[in-house]
């Protein structure tokens, strides 16, 4: 699209996209040294992902005020309307997942002083594909890549499959040893945080898609979260 | 050190400077003195001729000058038959130049913008605003006074008529084309005909700027000398009949001026006095109207 | 007024989540004003291209664009304004009550009592307040004085005026300020009693209150005629229209509900125009 006829205005924009750009970085950020200081039972990691979460709930009243600003004096139509509501919008998405992992790097504290349970892999897969996801919206954003965006809403199945996998063998893990519930009990919340994180990744490219095109995706989001429907019985029965 | 600095201007040499702004001193000096040396002379002139017939016409003015006729020289006599001919001549000329030059006006500004016939109409009505008025006089001279057998009042009329007309046509155009063209849209928008939309709309927007055209018009044929000579001659006796010869305060004022006779000569300062008053009435007048239409 | 039974349908749904577009904006299907076809020449100049529009009886239509883009021109072939000009001339269809308004048979007394135009600045006539509205109902009803005064009440009240104006009816119009004036020509427009009323940037003149009174005008307005309005002001399209055109070089290039095409415009000309992103 051409420059805006207003200097200012364009530069507004691009300052907006900036924010959200930084924003996501940290959100991808705090996502992968919260797993990372899981798999590496590192507290001190950890601590620092608790910490940095307020850089992101700063970033995100900074992102809020802007657009209330940005739409009261500039009276917003059209694509640039779109965008600043869509920066709106995903500012709340990474808000969201930022406390999603913080509350995983807690949790991350607690299990480094419990005994190890299981296998780490399905943690550091489904870790990567969420941020994968999470950098690939903004992306698109950034690039105004509806293509990218509606592959990205598509992509959380893989996520959620990996998702019920950990969830039958914590379940497992419980039923074997009570010992393991309060380790398992984490890394079971851990699993949904690190879900409910794939699922604002593709909200963001759901408002992405939005921002770009206009239009809305109405079909059903592909999902495959069965763990709501899970039952695990116990080995002995 | 101050806290406030003032932004450099550009580099110049101080001397230089100094020599070009003295220089151009003097040369506005000089204009200064040309402009007023001439506006002083003008003025001279016009302050004497106006203080001289002030001073000769109030001398002369009394009470018979509006009462008594003209008489043979030595004895009484006044102006009457000449201040009543002059106003019968000026005021029937304006009313029958008046609508004539109104609708030739309105024809110009309404129906024939940008046409040929109106670019010709209004280029013949130019011409005769600034023909030499001694023409008109000769024109009606050969229409009317010749193939009539006489002097008339009528004559003098119409010739005063011919003066008004491209007057008013003038200011007739001129004020109807101020008026914005959305006000004629939004007349036409109503569904309004159009002479409706010139009749009720229109002239009555223009109105006061027609009036002021027409009060300068009758000021401007008042003081008509030439046409007169030609067409309504002159009266030295008391006549209201517009088919015979009719007296007019400009013709009288040029037939007594000319005299030998002391008296006569008074009069005709009077008589000149009284058409400057008259004149200067009309256009403050004038001027007042079209003050009030801003 | 409508002869049809009126159908509505719902207007292009266009959403954002959470934020769904207003619902419950739709569009009148029945047809005050077809458009097909047209085109318009000033001398050899075309200045309007096989326009295609229909004006929804009792809705705003909303026209904007760029200055000369064709907007105003096509304004005033609805009412035929520009046949008081010589040289320009209008091909295709106006339909209209089942009539081609640019037909060269069509008596444009009664045509511009059916579409009344309100104009960019005030045009109030050289006569008093009355007299301002009664002229327009003069040229085409006879009244009796007191339905006369009753319509004069009721057209001014319609203007939202009525209270301003009431105990000075025989004062001078110009009297008044820019907003009465303008206010004023909106009751002398409804006096007559038109189906369709063409707004012609009635409020560039205005300052900003004068101006919402106007647009809160236009909103009650058109509960009983049919409204099109052409404003450089992109955001009282947004706020006055229930469709809007974006034109652009005699062509018509989009039109849409306004909360569509201020929100998620088809056309690139569109987007870059409303956005500010033009040439």
């Amino acid at each position: 699209m051409p420059e805006h006829t207003v200097r200012s205005y364009e530069e507004d924009l691009r300052r907006l996209r900036d924010m959200i750009v930084r924003m996501g970085g940290l959100a991808e950020r705090q996502v992968a040294e919260a797993n990372e200081s899981l798999i590496e039972r590192d507290s001190d990691l950890a601590t620092e992902v608790v910490q940095r979460d307020a850089a992101i709930d700063a970033l995100e009243r900074e992102i809020e005020s802007f657009v209330i600003r940005l739409l009261a004096l500039r009276q917003p139509v059209g694509a640039d309307l779109r965008l600043i509501v869509a920066a709106l919008k995903i500012s709340h998405d990474l808000e969201r997942i930022g406390d999603y992992a913080r509350n995983a790097a807690k949790r991350a504290i607690v299990l480094a002083q419990q005994p190890v349970l299981g296998s780490m892999n399905g943690f550091t897969r489904m870790a990567a594909l969420v941020q994968a996801n999470l950098k690939g919206a903004i992306d698109a954003l950034v690039h105004e890549d509806a293509e990218k965006a509606d592959e990205i809403w598509a992509s959380d199945e893989p996520i959620d499959e990996i998702y019920n996998g950990i969830f039958r063998e914590m379940l497992t893990f419980m039923m074997e040893d009570p010992r393991n519930i309060t380790a398992a009990t984490h890394l079971l919340f851990i699993a949904k945080n690190l879900e409910r994180i794939g699922d604002h990744a593709t909200n963001i490219a759901e408002t992405v898609h939005f921002a770009v095109r206009g239009d809305t995706l109405d079909e059903e989001r592909p999902k495959s979260d069965s763990s709501a429907f899970a039952v695990v019985r116990p080995p002995s029965a | 050190m101050s806290a406030t600095t003032i932004a450099p201007g550009p580099v110049k040499d101080a001397a230089v400077a100094l020599a070009l702004g003295r220089r151009r001193r003097r040369t506005d000096r000089m204009v200064r003195a040309l402009c007023l040396g001439a506006t002083l002379l003008g003025l001279a002139f016009l302050a004497s001729i106006l203080l001289t017939l002030t001073w000769r016409g109030f001398e002369a003015m009394s009470l018979r000058v509006f009462t008594m006729v003209t008489a043979p020289p030595g004895s009484e006599g006044g102006l009457l038959n000449a201040i009543v001919g002059s106003l019968i001549q000026a005021l029937m000329g304006t009313a029958i130049g008046t609508p004539i030059g109104m609708l030739v006006g309105t024809y110009l500004a309404e129906y024939a913008r940008g046409s040929k016939l109106g670019n010709a109409v209004r280029f013949v009505s130019d011409i005769l605003l600034s023909a030499p008025s001694i023409l008109i006089g000769l024109f009606v001279y050969q229409l009317m006074v010749l193939p009539f057998g006489g002097f008339s009042g009528w004559a003098g009329v119409a010739a005063l008529a011919i003066i008004v007309i491209p007057i008013v046509v003038r200011t007739t155009e001129d004020m109807l084309q101020l008026i914005p063209n959305t006000l004629r849209e939004a007349v036409i928008g109503l569904g309004a005909p159009k002479w409706r939309m010139i009749v009720l709309v229109c002239w009555r927007a223009a109105m006061s700027g027609i009036i002021t055209g027409v009060l300068l018009a009758v000021a401007r044929v008042a003081g008509e000398t030439a046409p007169l000579l030609f067409t309504s001659l002159g009266n030295n006796a008391w006549s209201t009949d517009l088919s015979k010869p009719m007296s007019s305060l400009p013709v009288t004022i040029y037939s007594f001026a000319g005299s030998p006779f002391e008296d006569w000569i008074a009069l005709a300062w009077a008589g000149a006095l009284l058409i400057t008053l008259g004149v200067l009435g009309l256009n403050i007048l004038a001027r007042s109207l079209l003050r009030s239409r801003i | 007024m409508s002869q049809t039974s009126e159908v509505t349908k719902p207007a292009g749904t266009t959403g954002f989540g959470g934020l769904q577009a207003r619902s419950g904006a739709a569009l009148n299907t029945v047809v005050r004003v077809a458009i097909r076809n047209l085109d318009f020449f000033y001398g050899d100049n075309r200045a309007l291209k096989a326009i295609n529009l229909d004006l929804p009886d009792r809705q705003v239509t909303g026209m904007i664009g760029p200055s000369g883009c064709g907007k105003s021109t096509l304004l005033r072939v609805l009412n035929r304004m520009y046949s008081l000009y010589p040289g320009q001339r209008a091909e295709g269809e106006v339909m209209m009550d089942g009539r081609n308004v640019i037909a060269p048979d069509m008596d444009l007394n009664e045509l511009r009592a059916k579409v009344g135009m309100v104009f960019q600045k005030p045009t109030p006539f050289p006569m008093t307040i009355r007299e301002n509205i009664a002229f327009g109902v003069r040229l085409h009803e006879r009244l009796p004085k007191n339905r006369m005064d009753e319509r004069i009440e009721w057209a001014l009240t319609r203007a939202a005026i009525w209270g301003e104006v009431k105990d000075r009816l025989d004062t001078s119009a110009m009297g008044l300020s820019g907003g009465q004036q303008q206010r004023l020509c909106i009751a002398r427009t409804i006096a007559v009693r038109p189906e369709v009323i063409l707004f012609d940037e009635p409020t560039s003149a205005l300052d900003p209150i004068s101006t919402l009174k106007i647009e809160e005008l236009i909103d009650e307005l058109k509960r009983d005629f049919t409204i099109a309005i052409v404003t450089h002001n992109m955001q009282q399209a947004a706020r006055c229209a229930d469709q809007v055109a974006f034109f652009y070089l005699g062509e018509l290039v989009e039109v849409a509900p306004a909360a569509q095409l201020f929100t998620a415009p088809r056309e690139k000309r569109t987007q870059e125009y409303i956005t500010g992103r033009f040439g």
